[in-house]
């Protein structure tokens, strides 16, 4: 039962072989879609966090994907018109810079979800979910309603952002920042699962009950996998704005919380891959049949029913079979 | 005389017109095995559940080692030293036998925000698990799934984990439900055993576990305790006969 880590491997290398092939036949748009899937993939991985190993089903982590979005939307468009972000008590200026932005980013989803996680973790079930889509539609129509930043029309960025020593503009240079941040966070989330915290915030999904009896509080852990979760996802929605180039509302839907769901469900939910292979069936399903129809979401919805009725571990289980880890 | 590590006073319980505890009053004293016996519906759950602390007493408080832990919850008792089994039970099922054993040691140590070595790999943590393991029989089940376990197997779990958190005091609820004969029989010498290490306020509904056992039994009857005594003076307490043992189960 050592299928899963090749699985893994197969996928994580087959990416990258996608990617060099259409350097080698001159393909940009395929490098185009492939950065697409590791970012995607990227904030799948972080709901991955909270939803697989946490068992918290948020549909609201649009939240962290625009606030990581608009950071960089924010940062940027002020950078290129020259105006300062802030002049008084300190002065802050806009910034080009994909590290800083980053890092803007992954602090403000972080404290988003620190203070939604705190609120909405009270509540369980059908509830935390209903709360979760409630945050997220408030910050959608917020970002409709602020005329600074573009409103509903969103923000242009007219040069993608700079990275210390690399081009960023070179599709494929790009696609090695995104796909890079992903092994990390692939990397980040498989310790997790088996460090001391993932097994107490396994067991609380399993049974809060029993963690409560051994003296560990579910509540901490659960806000503390939120919070991570929403770092992840935030530090995605920075880079999907910088491939995009743009950031609007629509970020923040709820139609993008529930594709970010969907990857995790289609690939398998607490699988480290699961995310990977959602994005990556995702964007293919799109590209096939979006040319096919114009109703290519009919498609996707048979294939995500499908998965759902016959497969509960996903693609990842469907393939790799049930989940082994017992040392 | 010692004071008692476990000293429930007159606690109450209303349910709206319900009361499933009665001014309460019980004691568990160090090395001792304290039964509490009584008919069903008698509100042994209730106050399993208040001396846990899933609920809070009406009125009434509850003293642990020395300390008011009314207002304190599950989470703080058990940190405190109330080691519990549950009588459905109450394990995570996906996860191996081993990794639930190892839960309860990483749950008596703390520090459970380590995010980056492997848990299962930590020597300490799993010399705890393995120990308490062998200790009820489970050593040739590590690697099993809790799901895949057999009824009298998780049971045995149940008590391993709750001796990975080398507790001050055990609450068990029914330890031997549904074990049969042969693992009541197993069972019965362990606990006699542990009150040494450990007091046992032990919730059980066979009889001849907790006359065999028990160096007090209470016998709770709609919410109210209506003796405690030794073994023998509650086999012949005529108001214990008439609300529950009847003569049958004393001989």
């Amino acid at each position: 039962m050592r299928r899963e880590p090749l699985l893994n491997a197969a996928v994580f290398l087959g990416l990258l072989a996608v990617v060099l092939w259409a350097r080698a036949t001159d393909e940009p748009f395929t490098i185009t879609l492939a950065t697409r899937v590791a970012i995607l993939a990227l904030a799948g991985v972080g709901l991955n966090l909270a939803l697989g190993l946490g068992g918290l089903v948020s549909l609201g982590h649009a939240v962290f994907f625009g606030i990581g979005g608009y950071a960089m939307g924010i940062l940027a468009s002020h950078a290129q018109s020259y105006s300062p972000l802030i002049e008084w008590p300190v002065l802050i200026e806009g910034t080009k810079s994909m590290p800083v932005i980053w890092l803007v980013a992954m602090a403000a989803s972080g404290l988003a979800a620190l203070g939604i996680g705190a609120l909405s973790l009270r509540t369980s079930g059908v509830y935390f979910i209903m709360i979760t889509l409630a945050f997220g539609q408030m910050f959608y129509y917020f970002a409709i309603s602020w005329p600074a930043y573009g409103g509903e029309d969103g923000l242009s960025i007219y040069v993608r952002n700079g990275f210390p020593g690399l081009n960023t503009l070179d599709p494929i240079q790009f696609f090695a920042i995104c796909y890079v941040i992903l092994g990390l966070a692939l990397w980040l989330f498989s310790r997790l699962s088996r460090s001391a915290f993932g097994l107490a915030l396994g067991a609380a999904r399993q049974n809060g009950e029993r963690v409560m009896a051994v003296g560990i509080a579910p509540y901490r852990l659960r806000l503390v996998a939120f919070a991570l979760s929403g770092v992840i996802t935030g530090l995605a929605g920075a880079l999907f704005a910088d491939l995009n180039r743009f950031v609007s509302p629509t970020m923040f839907s709820w139609q993008t919380s529930g594709e970010i769901m969907v990857f995790v469900i289609l690939g398998g939910v607490a699988r480290l891959f699961g995310p990977v292979v959602g994005a990556a069936v995702f964007i293919l399903l799109e590209h096939v049949l979006g040319g096919l129809s114009e109703f290519w979401h009919i498609y996707l919805g048979a294939v995500l029913l499908v998965v759902v009725l016959f497969a509960r571990g996903g693609i990842i289980g469907l393939i790799a079979g049930r989940e082994v880890r017992h040392d | 005389m010692t004071s008692p590590l476990l000293d429930i006073r007159g606690i109450s319980k209303s349910f709206g017109a319900i009361r499933a505890s009665e001014d309460v009053s019980l004691t568990l004293m160090r090395g001792e095995i304290h039964a509490l016996i009584g008919p069903n519906g008698a509100g042994k759950s209730t106050l399993i559940k208040q001396i846990a602390g899933n609920l809070k007493p009406d009125s009434g408080s509850i003293w642990f080692d020395g300390r008011d832990v009314t207002s304190l919850d599950t989470v703080a008792r058990a940190q405190a030293g109330l080691g519990r089994t549950f009588q459905i039970s109450s394990l995570a099922m996906e996860m191996s036998v081993l990794q639930n054993a190892v839960l309860g040691a990483l749950g008596k140590r703390g520090r459970v925000m380590r995010f980056w070595r492997d848990v299962m790999r930590d020597a300490a943590l799993l010399q705890v698990a393995h120990a308490a393991l062998s200790e009820v029989g489970l050593a040739a089940a590590v690697g099993t799934r809790v799901a895949d376990l057999s009824h009298g197997q998780r049971r045995q779990l149940e008590v391993a984990v709750a001796l990975t958190q080398s507790p001050k005091a055990f609450l068990m609820d029914e330890p031997m439900a549904g074990l049969g004969g042969e693992g009541t029989a197993r069972l019965t010498p362990f606990l006699d055993g542990l009150r040494h290490r450990a007091p046992i306020l032990l919730v059980e509904h066979d009889m001849d576990a907790v006359f065999a056992l028990a160096d007090r039994i209470s016998v709770l009857v709609y919410g109210r305790i209506i003796a405690t005594g030794k073994p023998d003076a509650i086999r012949q307490n005529a108001e214990v006969r008439e609300a529950y043992l009847g003569d049958e189960a004393l001989t």
